[in-house]
């Protein structure tokens, strides 16, 4: 006979309120403590472009950018982001205008599913921003941390190398 | 222009995705939602004594714990558990009774008003088993033949192989692997005030949940719709209705809420999984390498409740040319959850064995493995004793060798070295079936002269959406933009499971038919009126061009759409197609083909493997998308490198438990893994297969490439590796 016992629950914790910028807009938010960004976004905001793919930092599909920088946003509690301006998906396109990336992933083919799409896209926008990458190569090394499933690897690199140019001209976030 | 078929569109839910607005069954937004987070077993086989739940029902804002103590009423014969993809056998209950029948097994469902406190109360669920002894181990089960009809034995393999001048005698093996789509299996379960129940579910056939979850629970027609409309990937995981939908359908009908149920990635390795495979092949020929006698043994795994079949060693008796073959198939029961189909199913596993098989037989006549291969070529399938419709293998061997330049390799193993990297090139055939199933499909044509075609069929990342819109699109001469395609909705008509690479073939085909017969009642619409510029025309008179209904002799004789729509006095008029296979079919063996050649590069001192370059050329019939269709080549040629290095589903026998069942663990090729791959369509009428001449490339892009990924490692290192995946240990 084997068991395993219950550790008993305690009272859960009050809301903490944040500030933070959203796509372009302030918002003020209660959150748990224990809810991670990727949760708020998915199922307090109804942002559910930003994919939850295992929730452990170990696969990419949560992928958003923090002041510019790419992060697991499953890795990340909400409560930390306060303060901080973020960038999901939803908020890559301008004026209903795709983001070249996004283009360039629609003309290259480089999703098939589009579970991962999300984190790819947000992950390559960090790529561009860090300046880095200047090869094939280092393309691949860089955007290893996002998994795809599918197996779109290659027209992921080709749509990359596409709008890298013009995301570093753009400069956008 | 309006000539759609054979063109690289871009998708047309392409927008949706890269914006993220396409949203997956555990993405719907609903009132009232409420979490399900399931309780998993801890070990493989005994019974439950006691489920202690107070601690979790204690927790702030949990509404309730599930499990077969409480649960609701659900079916009580086997029958009413199968769906359309079962194996035989008894079907596992979620939740049933106290039986514990694997690791990793759904005990429990706590469900709460937020995700967090679900999943903090899952894991104050207490239970206190009583252990029985399991066995996880295919090595130390004893086999039982597979209840699966094997082709007769032919000649006399036995005795053709003992006098063979050359043999070639090995054993190979492939581990368990799971099918990891990016997006968990997920169901949203939407109460409705009426009681009625609206489920997002992830499938492979929303027509395959809705009656699975109909029987089970007793639902009456109308009760429930299930909608699919995109999913993060399945490559069979969605092939059987999983456990998510049942513990989200039986806690919503138990609390009269609405229910998500979305698994962790920890518990997408607590369902199907393709089989661990111990495989013996026996290959006898002449000198020249003329297959004589073929023996190929298989042993797969299934689990103790249901006998878990796939089509493995048949092809050794099918793609080549041999009159001396014998096939053989058993399992052996373990306590683990049944196998799945699973990207190729089968083929993947018994063309790995035998193209290796041929690679050494290969080495051992000194012949070299194009030529071989070309050789023992088969028109015919020797198991159906029937010729292939099509089979442009050859064009694939010869397209494939030249693009990736083999006739320029020495085959000497070790014989290319770049610094301190040995290199060496493999090659492997590949095949798959070319499936037709019965499906329908509707057209509904508005008055603005916009198409609206409709199937239950899915779109798992395969381009369904867009493949469907462009042969509608052709067929009545509309721009795509005028042509919406709908799918994954259980109140569309009828549609088979979306798998098998019979997609494209079956669906496209009710598409297609749908669409014809949508012209014929546009023309009899028109005829109404006796002046109508199409008076006394035949279907086969008219021609549909930029939403004109015309006729073909005298294009001037023509009228919109639109005008035809308003002349029936409707706001829109429609047609249904119930495509089945011809007879004609009948008379011939189908299948797709594929040679795939592959680069590797091999750190002499690290035994790291890299696969600098891959060439597959394959034969599947006419391609309808080549920009859609190539991504799933890509995709499959991806998924057998992962097969050949990466993937392996390690078991605990001591505890009978899947180890490495985390993305961190369990490795999948990553970006970086992945250099260049090349994809070539080799020209293949068929009017045979069906009315498209399509085969479907779902499958075809992974079969053989392990093999040639094997291969390919030999001939750098001189190590034959017959135990997937080939990881530096063994080659050190
Ligand atoms: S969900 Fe965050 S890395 Fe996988
Ligand atoms: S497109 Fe499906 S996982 Fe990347």
């Amino acid at each position: 006979m084997s068991a395993t016992s219950p550790t008993a629950g305690a009272g859960l914790p009050a809301a903490h309120s944040i500030s933070l910028t959203l796509n372009g807009q302030p918002r003020r938010l209660e959150v748990q403590p224990w809810t991670t960004l990727l949760d708020l976004l998915r199922e307090q905001l109804q942002l559910t472009g930003s994919k939850k793919g295992c929730d452990h930092g170990q696969c990419g599909a949560c992928t958003v950018l923090v002041n510019g920088k790419r992060i697991n946003a499953c890795l990340s509690l909400a409560v930390m982001q306060d303060g901080a301006e973020i960038t999901t998906v939803e908020g890559l396109a301008e004026d209903g205008r795709l983001h070249p990336l996004q283009q360039a992933f629609i003309e290259r083919d480089a999703f098939q599913c589009g579970y991962c799409t999300s984190g790819q896209l947000c992950s390559a926008v960090g790529l561009a921003n860090e300046g880095r990458a200047h090869s094939r190569d280092e393309i691949r090394e860089l955007m290893s941390g996002n998994l795809c499933r599918c197996g779109a690897y290659t027209n992921i690199l080709a749509a990359i190398e596409d709008a890298l140019p013009a995301c570093r001209e753009g400069g956008r976030s | 222009m309006t000539a759609h078929i054979g063109k690289p569109l871009d998708r047309v839910d392409g927008p949706l995705k890269v914006t993220g607005q396409a949203q997956y069954a555990g993405e719907f937004a609903v009132p009232g939602l409420t979490y399900g987070v399931a309780v998993n077993s801890t070990l493989a086989k005994g019974r439950i004594l006691a489920l202690d739940v107070d601690a979790a029902k204690a927790v702030p804002g949990v509404v309730d714990v599930l499990s077969h103590l409480n649960r609701p009423r659900m079916a009580a014969y086997d029958e009413s558990y199968t769906d359309m993809d079962s194996a035989d056998g008894a079907p596992f209950r979620p939740l049933f009774n106290d039986r514990v029948l694997y690791s990793g097994q759904p005990l429990a469902l706590v469900v709460a008003e937020t995700f967090e406190a679900a999943r903090y109360a899952a894991t104050l669920v207490g239970v206190r088993y009583a252990q029985e002894p399991h066995q996880t181990d295919i090595h130390r089960q004893a086999p039982h033949d597979a209840p699966a009809e094997l082709p007769k034995p032919r000649g006399d393999a036995d005795e053709a192989f003992a006098r063979a001048a050359v043999k070639v005698e090995a054993a190979y093996s492939s581990p368990v692997e799971h099918h990891n789509p990016m997006e968990p299996h997920a169901s949203t379960v939407v109460y409705q005030p009426d009681g009625g129940l609206t489920i997002y579910d992830k499938t492979q056939s929303a027509v395959n949940t809705l009656e699975f979850v109909s029987h089970i629970f007793g639902l009456a027609d109308g009760d429930a719709r299930v909608l699919s409309p995109f999913v993060g990937g399945a490559f069979g995981s969605g092939l059987r209705p999983q456990y998510q939908v049942v513990l989200a359908v039986m806690a919503a009908l138990h609390l009269k809420r609405s229910v998500r149920v979305t698994l962790t990635r920890q518990q997408m390795f607590t369902f199907g999984h393709r089989p661990q495979t111990l495989q013996r092949l026996k290959l006898g020929a002449d000198q020249k390498g003329h297959l004589e006698a073929v023996i190929h043994e298989v042993l797969g795994e299934t689990s103790r409740f249901e006998d878990f079949t796939e089509h493995v060693a048949e092809w050794s008796g099918a793609l080549y040319h041999c009159d001396n073959v014998r096939l053989a198939y058993q399992l052996a029961a373990l306590d683990v959850y049944t196998p799945l189909d699973m990207r190729a199913p089968g083929a993947v596993l018994g063309i790995y064995a035998l193209e290796c098989a041929l690679d050494e037989l290969a080495v051992a006549t000194g012949v070299d493995p194009v030529q071989l291969r070309i050789d023992n070529f088969s028109p015919v399938n020797q198991n159906e004793g029937k010729p292939y419709s099509s089979k442009q293998l050859l064009a694939c061997y010869q397209q494939g060798a030249e693009r990736f330049g083999w006739s320029q390799r020495n085959p000497q193993p070790r014989s290319m070295r770049e610094g301190h990297q040995l290199i060496g090139w493999g090659m492997a055939s590949g095949a798959w079936e070319a499936m037709l199933m019965p499906a329908s499909a509707k057209a509904t044509l508005a008055i603005d002269g916009s198409l609206v075609v409709a199937s239950a069929t899915a779109d798992i990342g395969t381009g369904t959406y867009t493949v469907m819109t462009q042969i509608a699109g052709e067929t009545l001469g509309l721009p795509m933009d005028k042509v919406t395609f709908k799918l994954g909705d259980t109140s569309l008509p009828k549609a088979p499971l979306e798998g098998g690479s019979f997609t494209v073939s079956s669906v496209g085909t009710a598409v297609q038919q749908a669409c014809q017969a949508l012209i014929k009642t546009l023309l009899e619409t028109a005829q109404k009126d006796d002046d109508s510029p199409l008076a006394g025309a035949t279907p086969d008179d008219v021609e549909c061009v930029d939403g004109c209904l015309r006729l073909k002799a005298d294009p001037a004789r023509s009228l919109t759409f639109t005008d035809i729509v308003r002349q029936s006095g409707s706001p829109s008029l429609e047609a249904q197609a119930d495509a089945k296979p011809e007879a004609e079919r009948d008379k011939y063996a189908t299948g797709s083909h594929a040679a795939v050649f592959v680069e590797v590069k091999v750190d002499e001192a690290l035994g790291t493997v890299q696969v600098s370059r891959v060439v597959s050329a394959i034969a599947a019939g006419r391609v309808v998308n080549p920009k859609t269709a190539e991504n799933q080549i890509l995709g499959g040629v991806v998924w057998g490198i992962g097969m050949a290095l990466q993937e392996e589903t390690q078991l605990d026998h001591h505890l009978g438990r899947f180890m490495n069942h985390s993305l961190a663990e369990y490795h999948i090729p990553v970006q970086a893994d992945i250099q260049d791959l090349q994809v070539i369509f080799v020209e293949e009428h068929d009017r045979i297969v069906n009315p498209l001449g399509s085969k479907g490339v779902g499958e075809i892009g992974i079969v053989g490439v392990a093999a040639a990924i094997a291969n390919a490692v030999y001939h750098a290192t001189g190590k034959r590796v017959r135990d997937l995946p080939i990881t530096l240990d063994k080659l050190l």
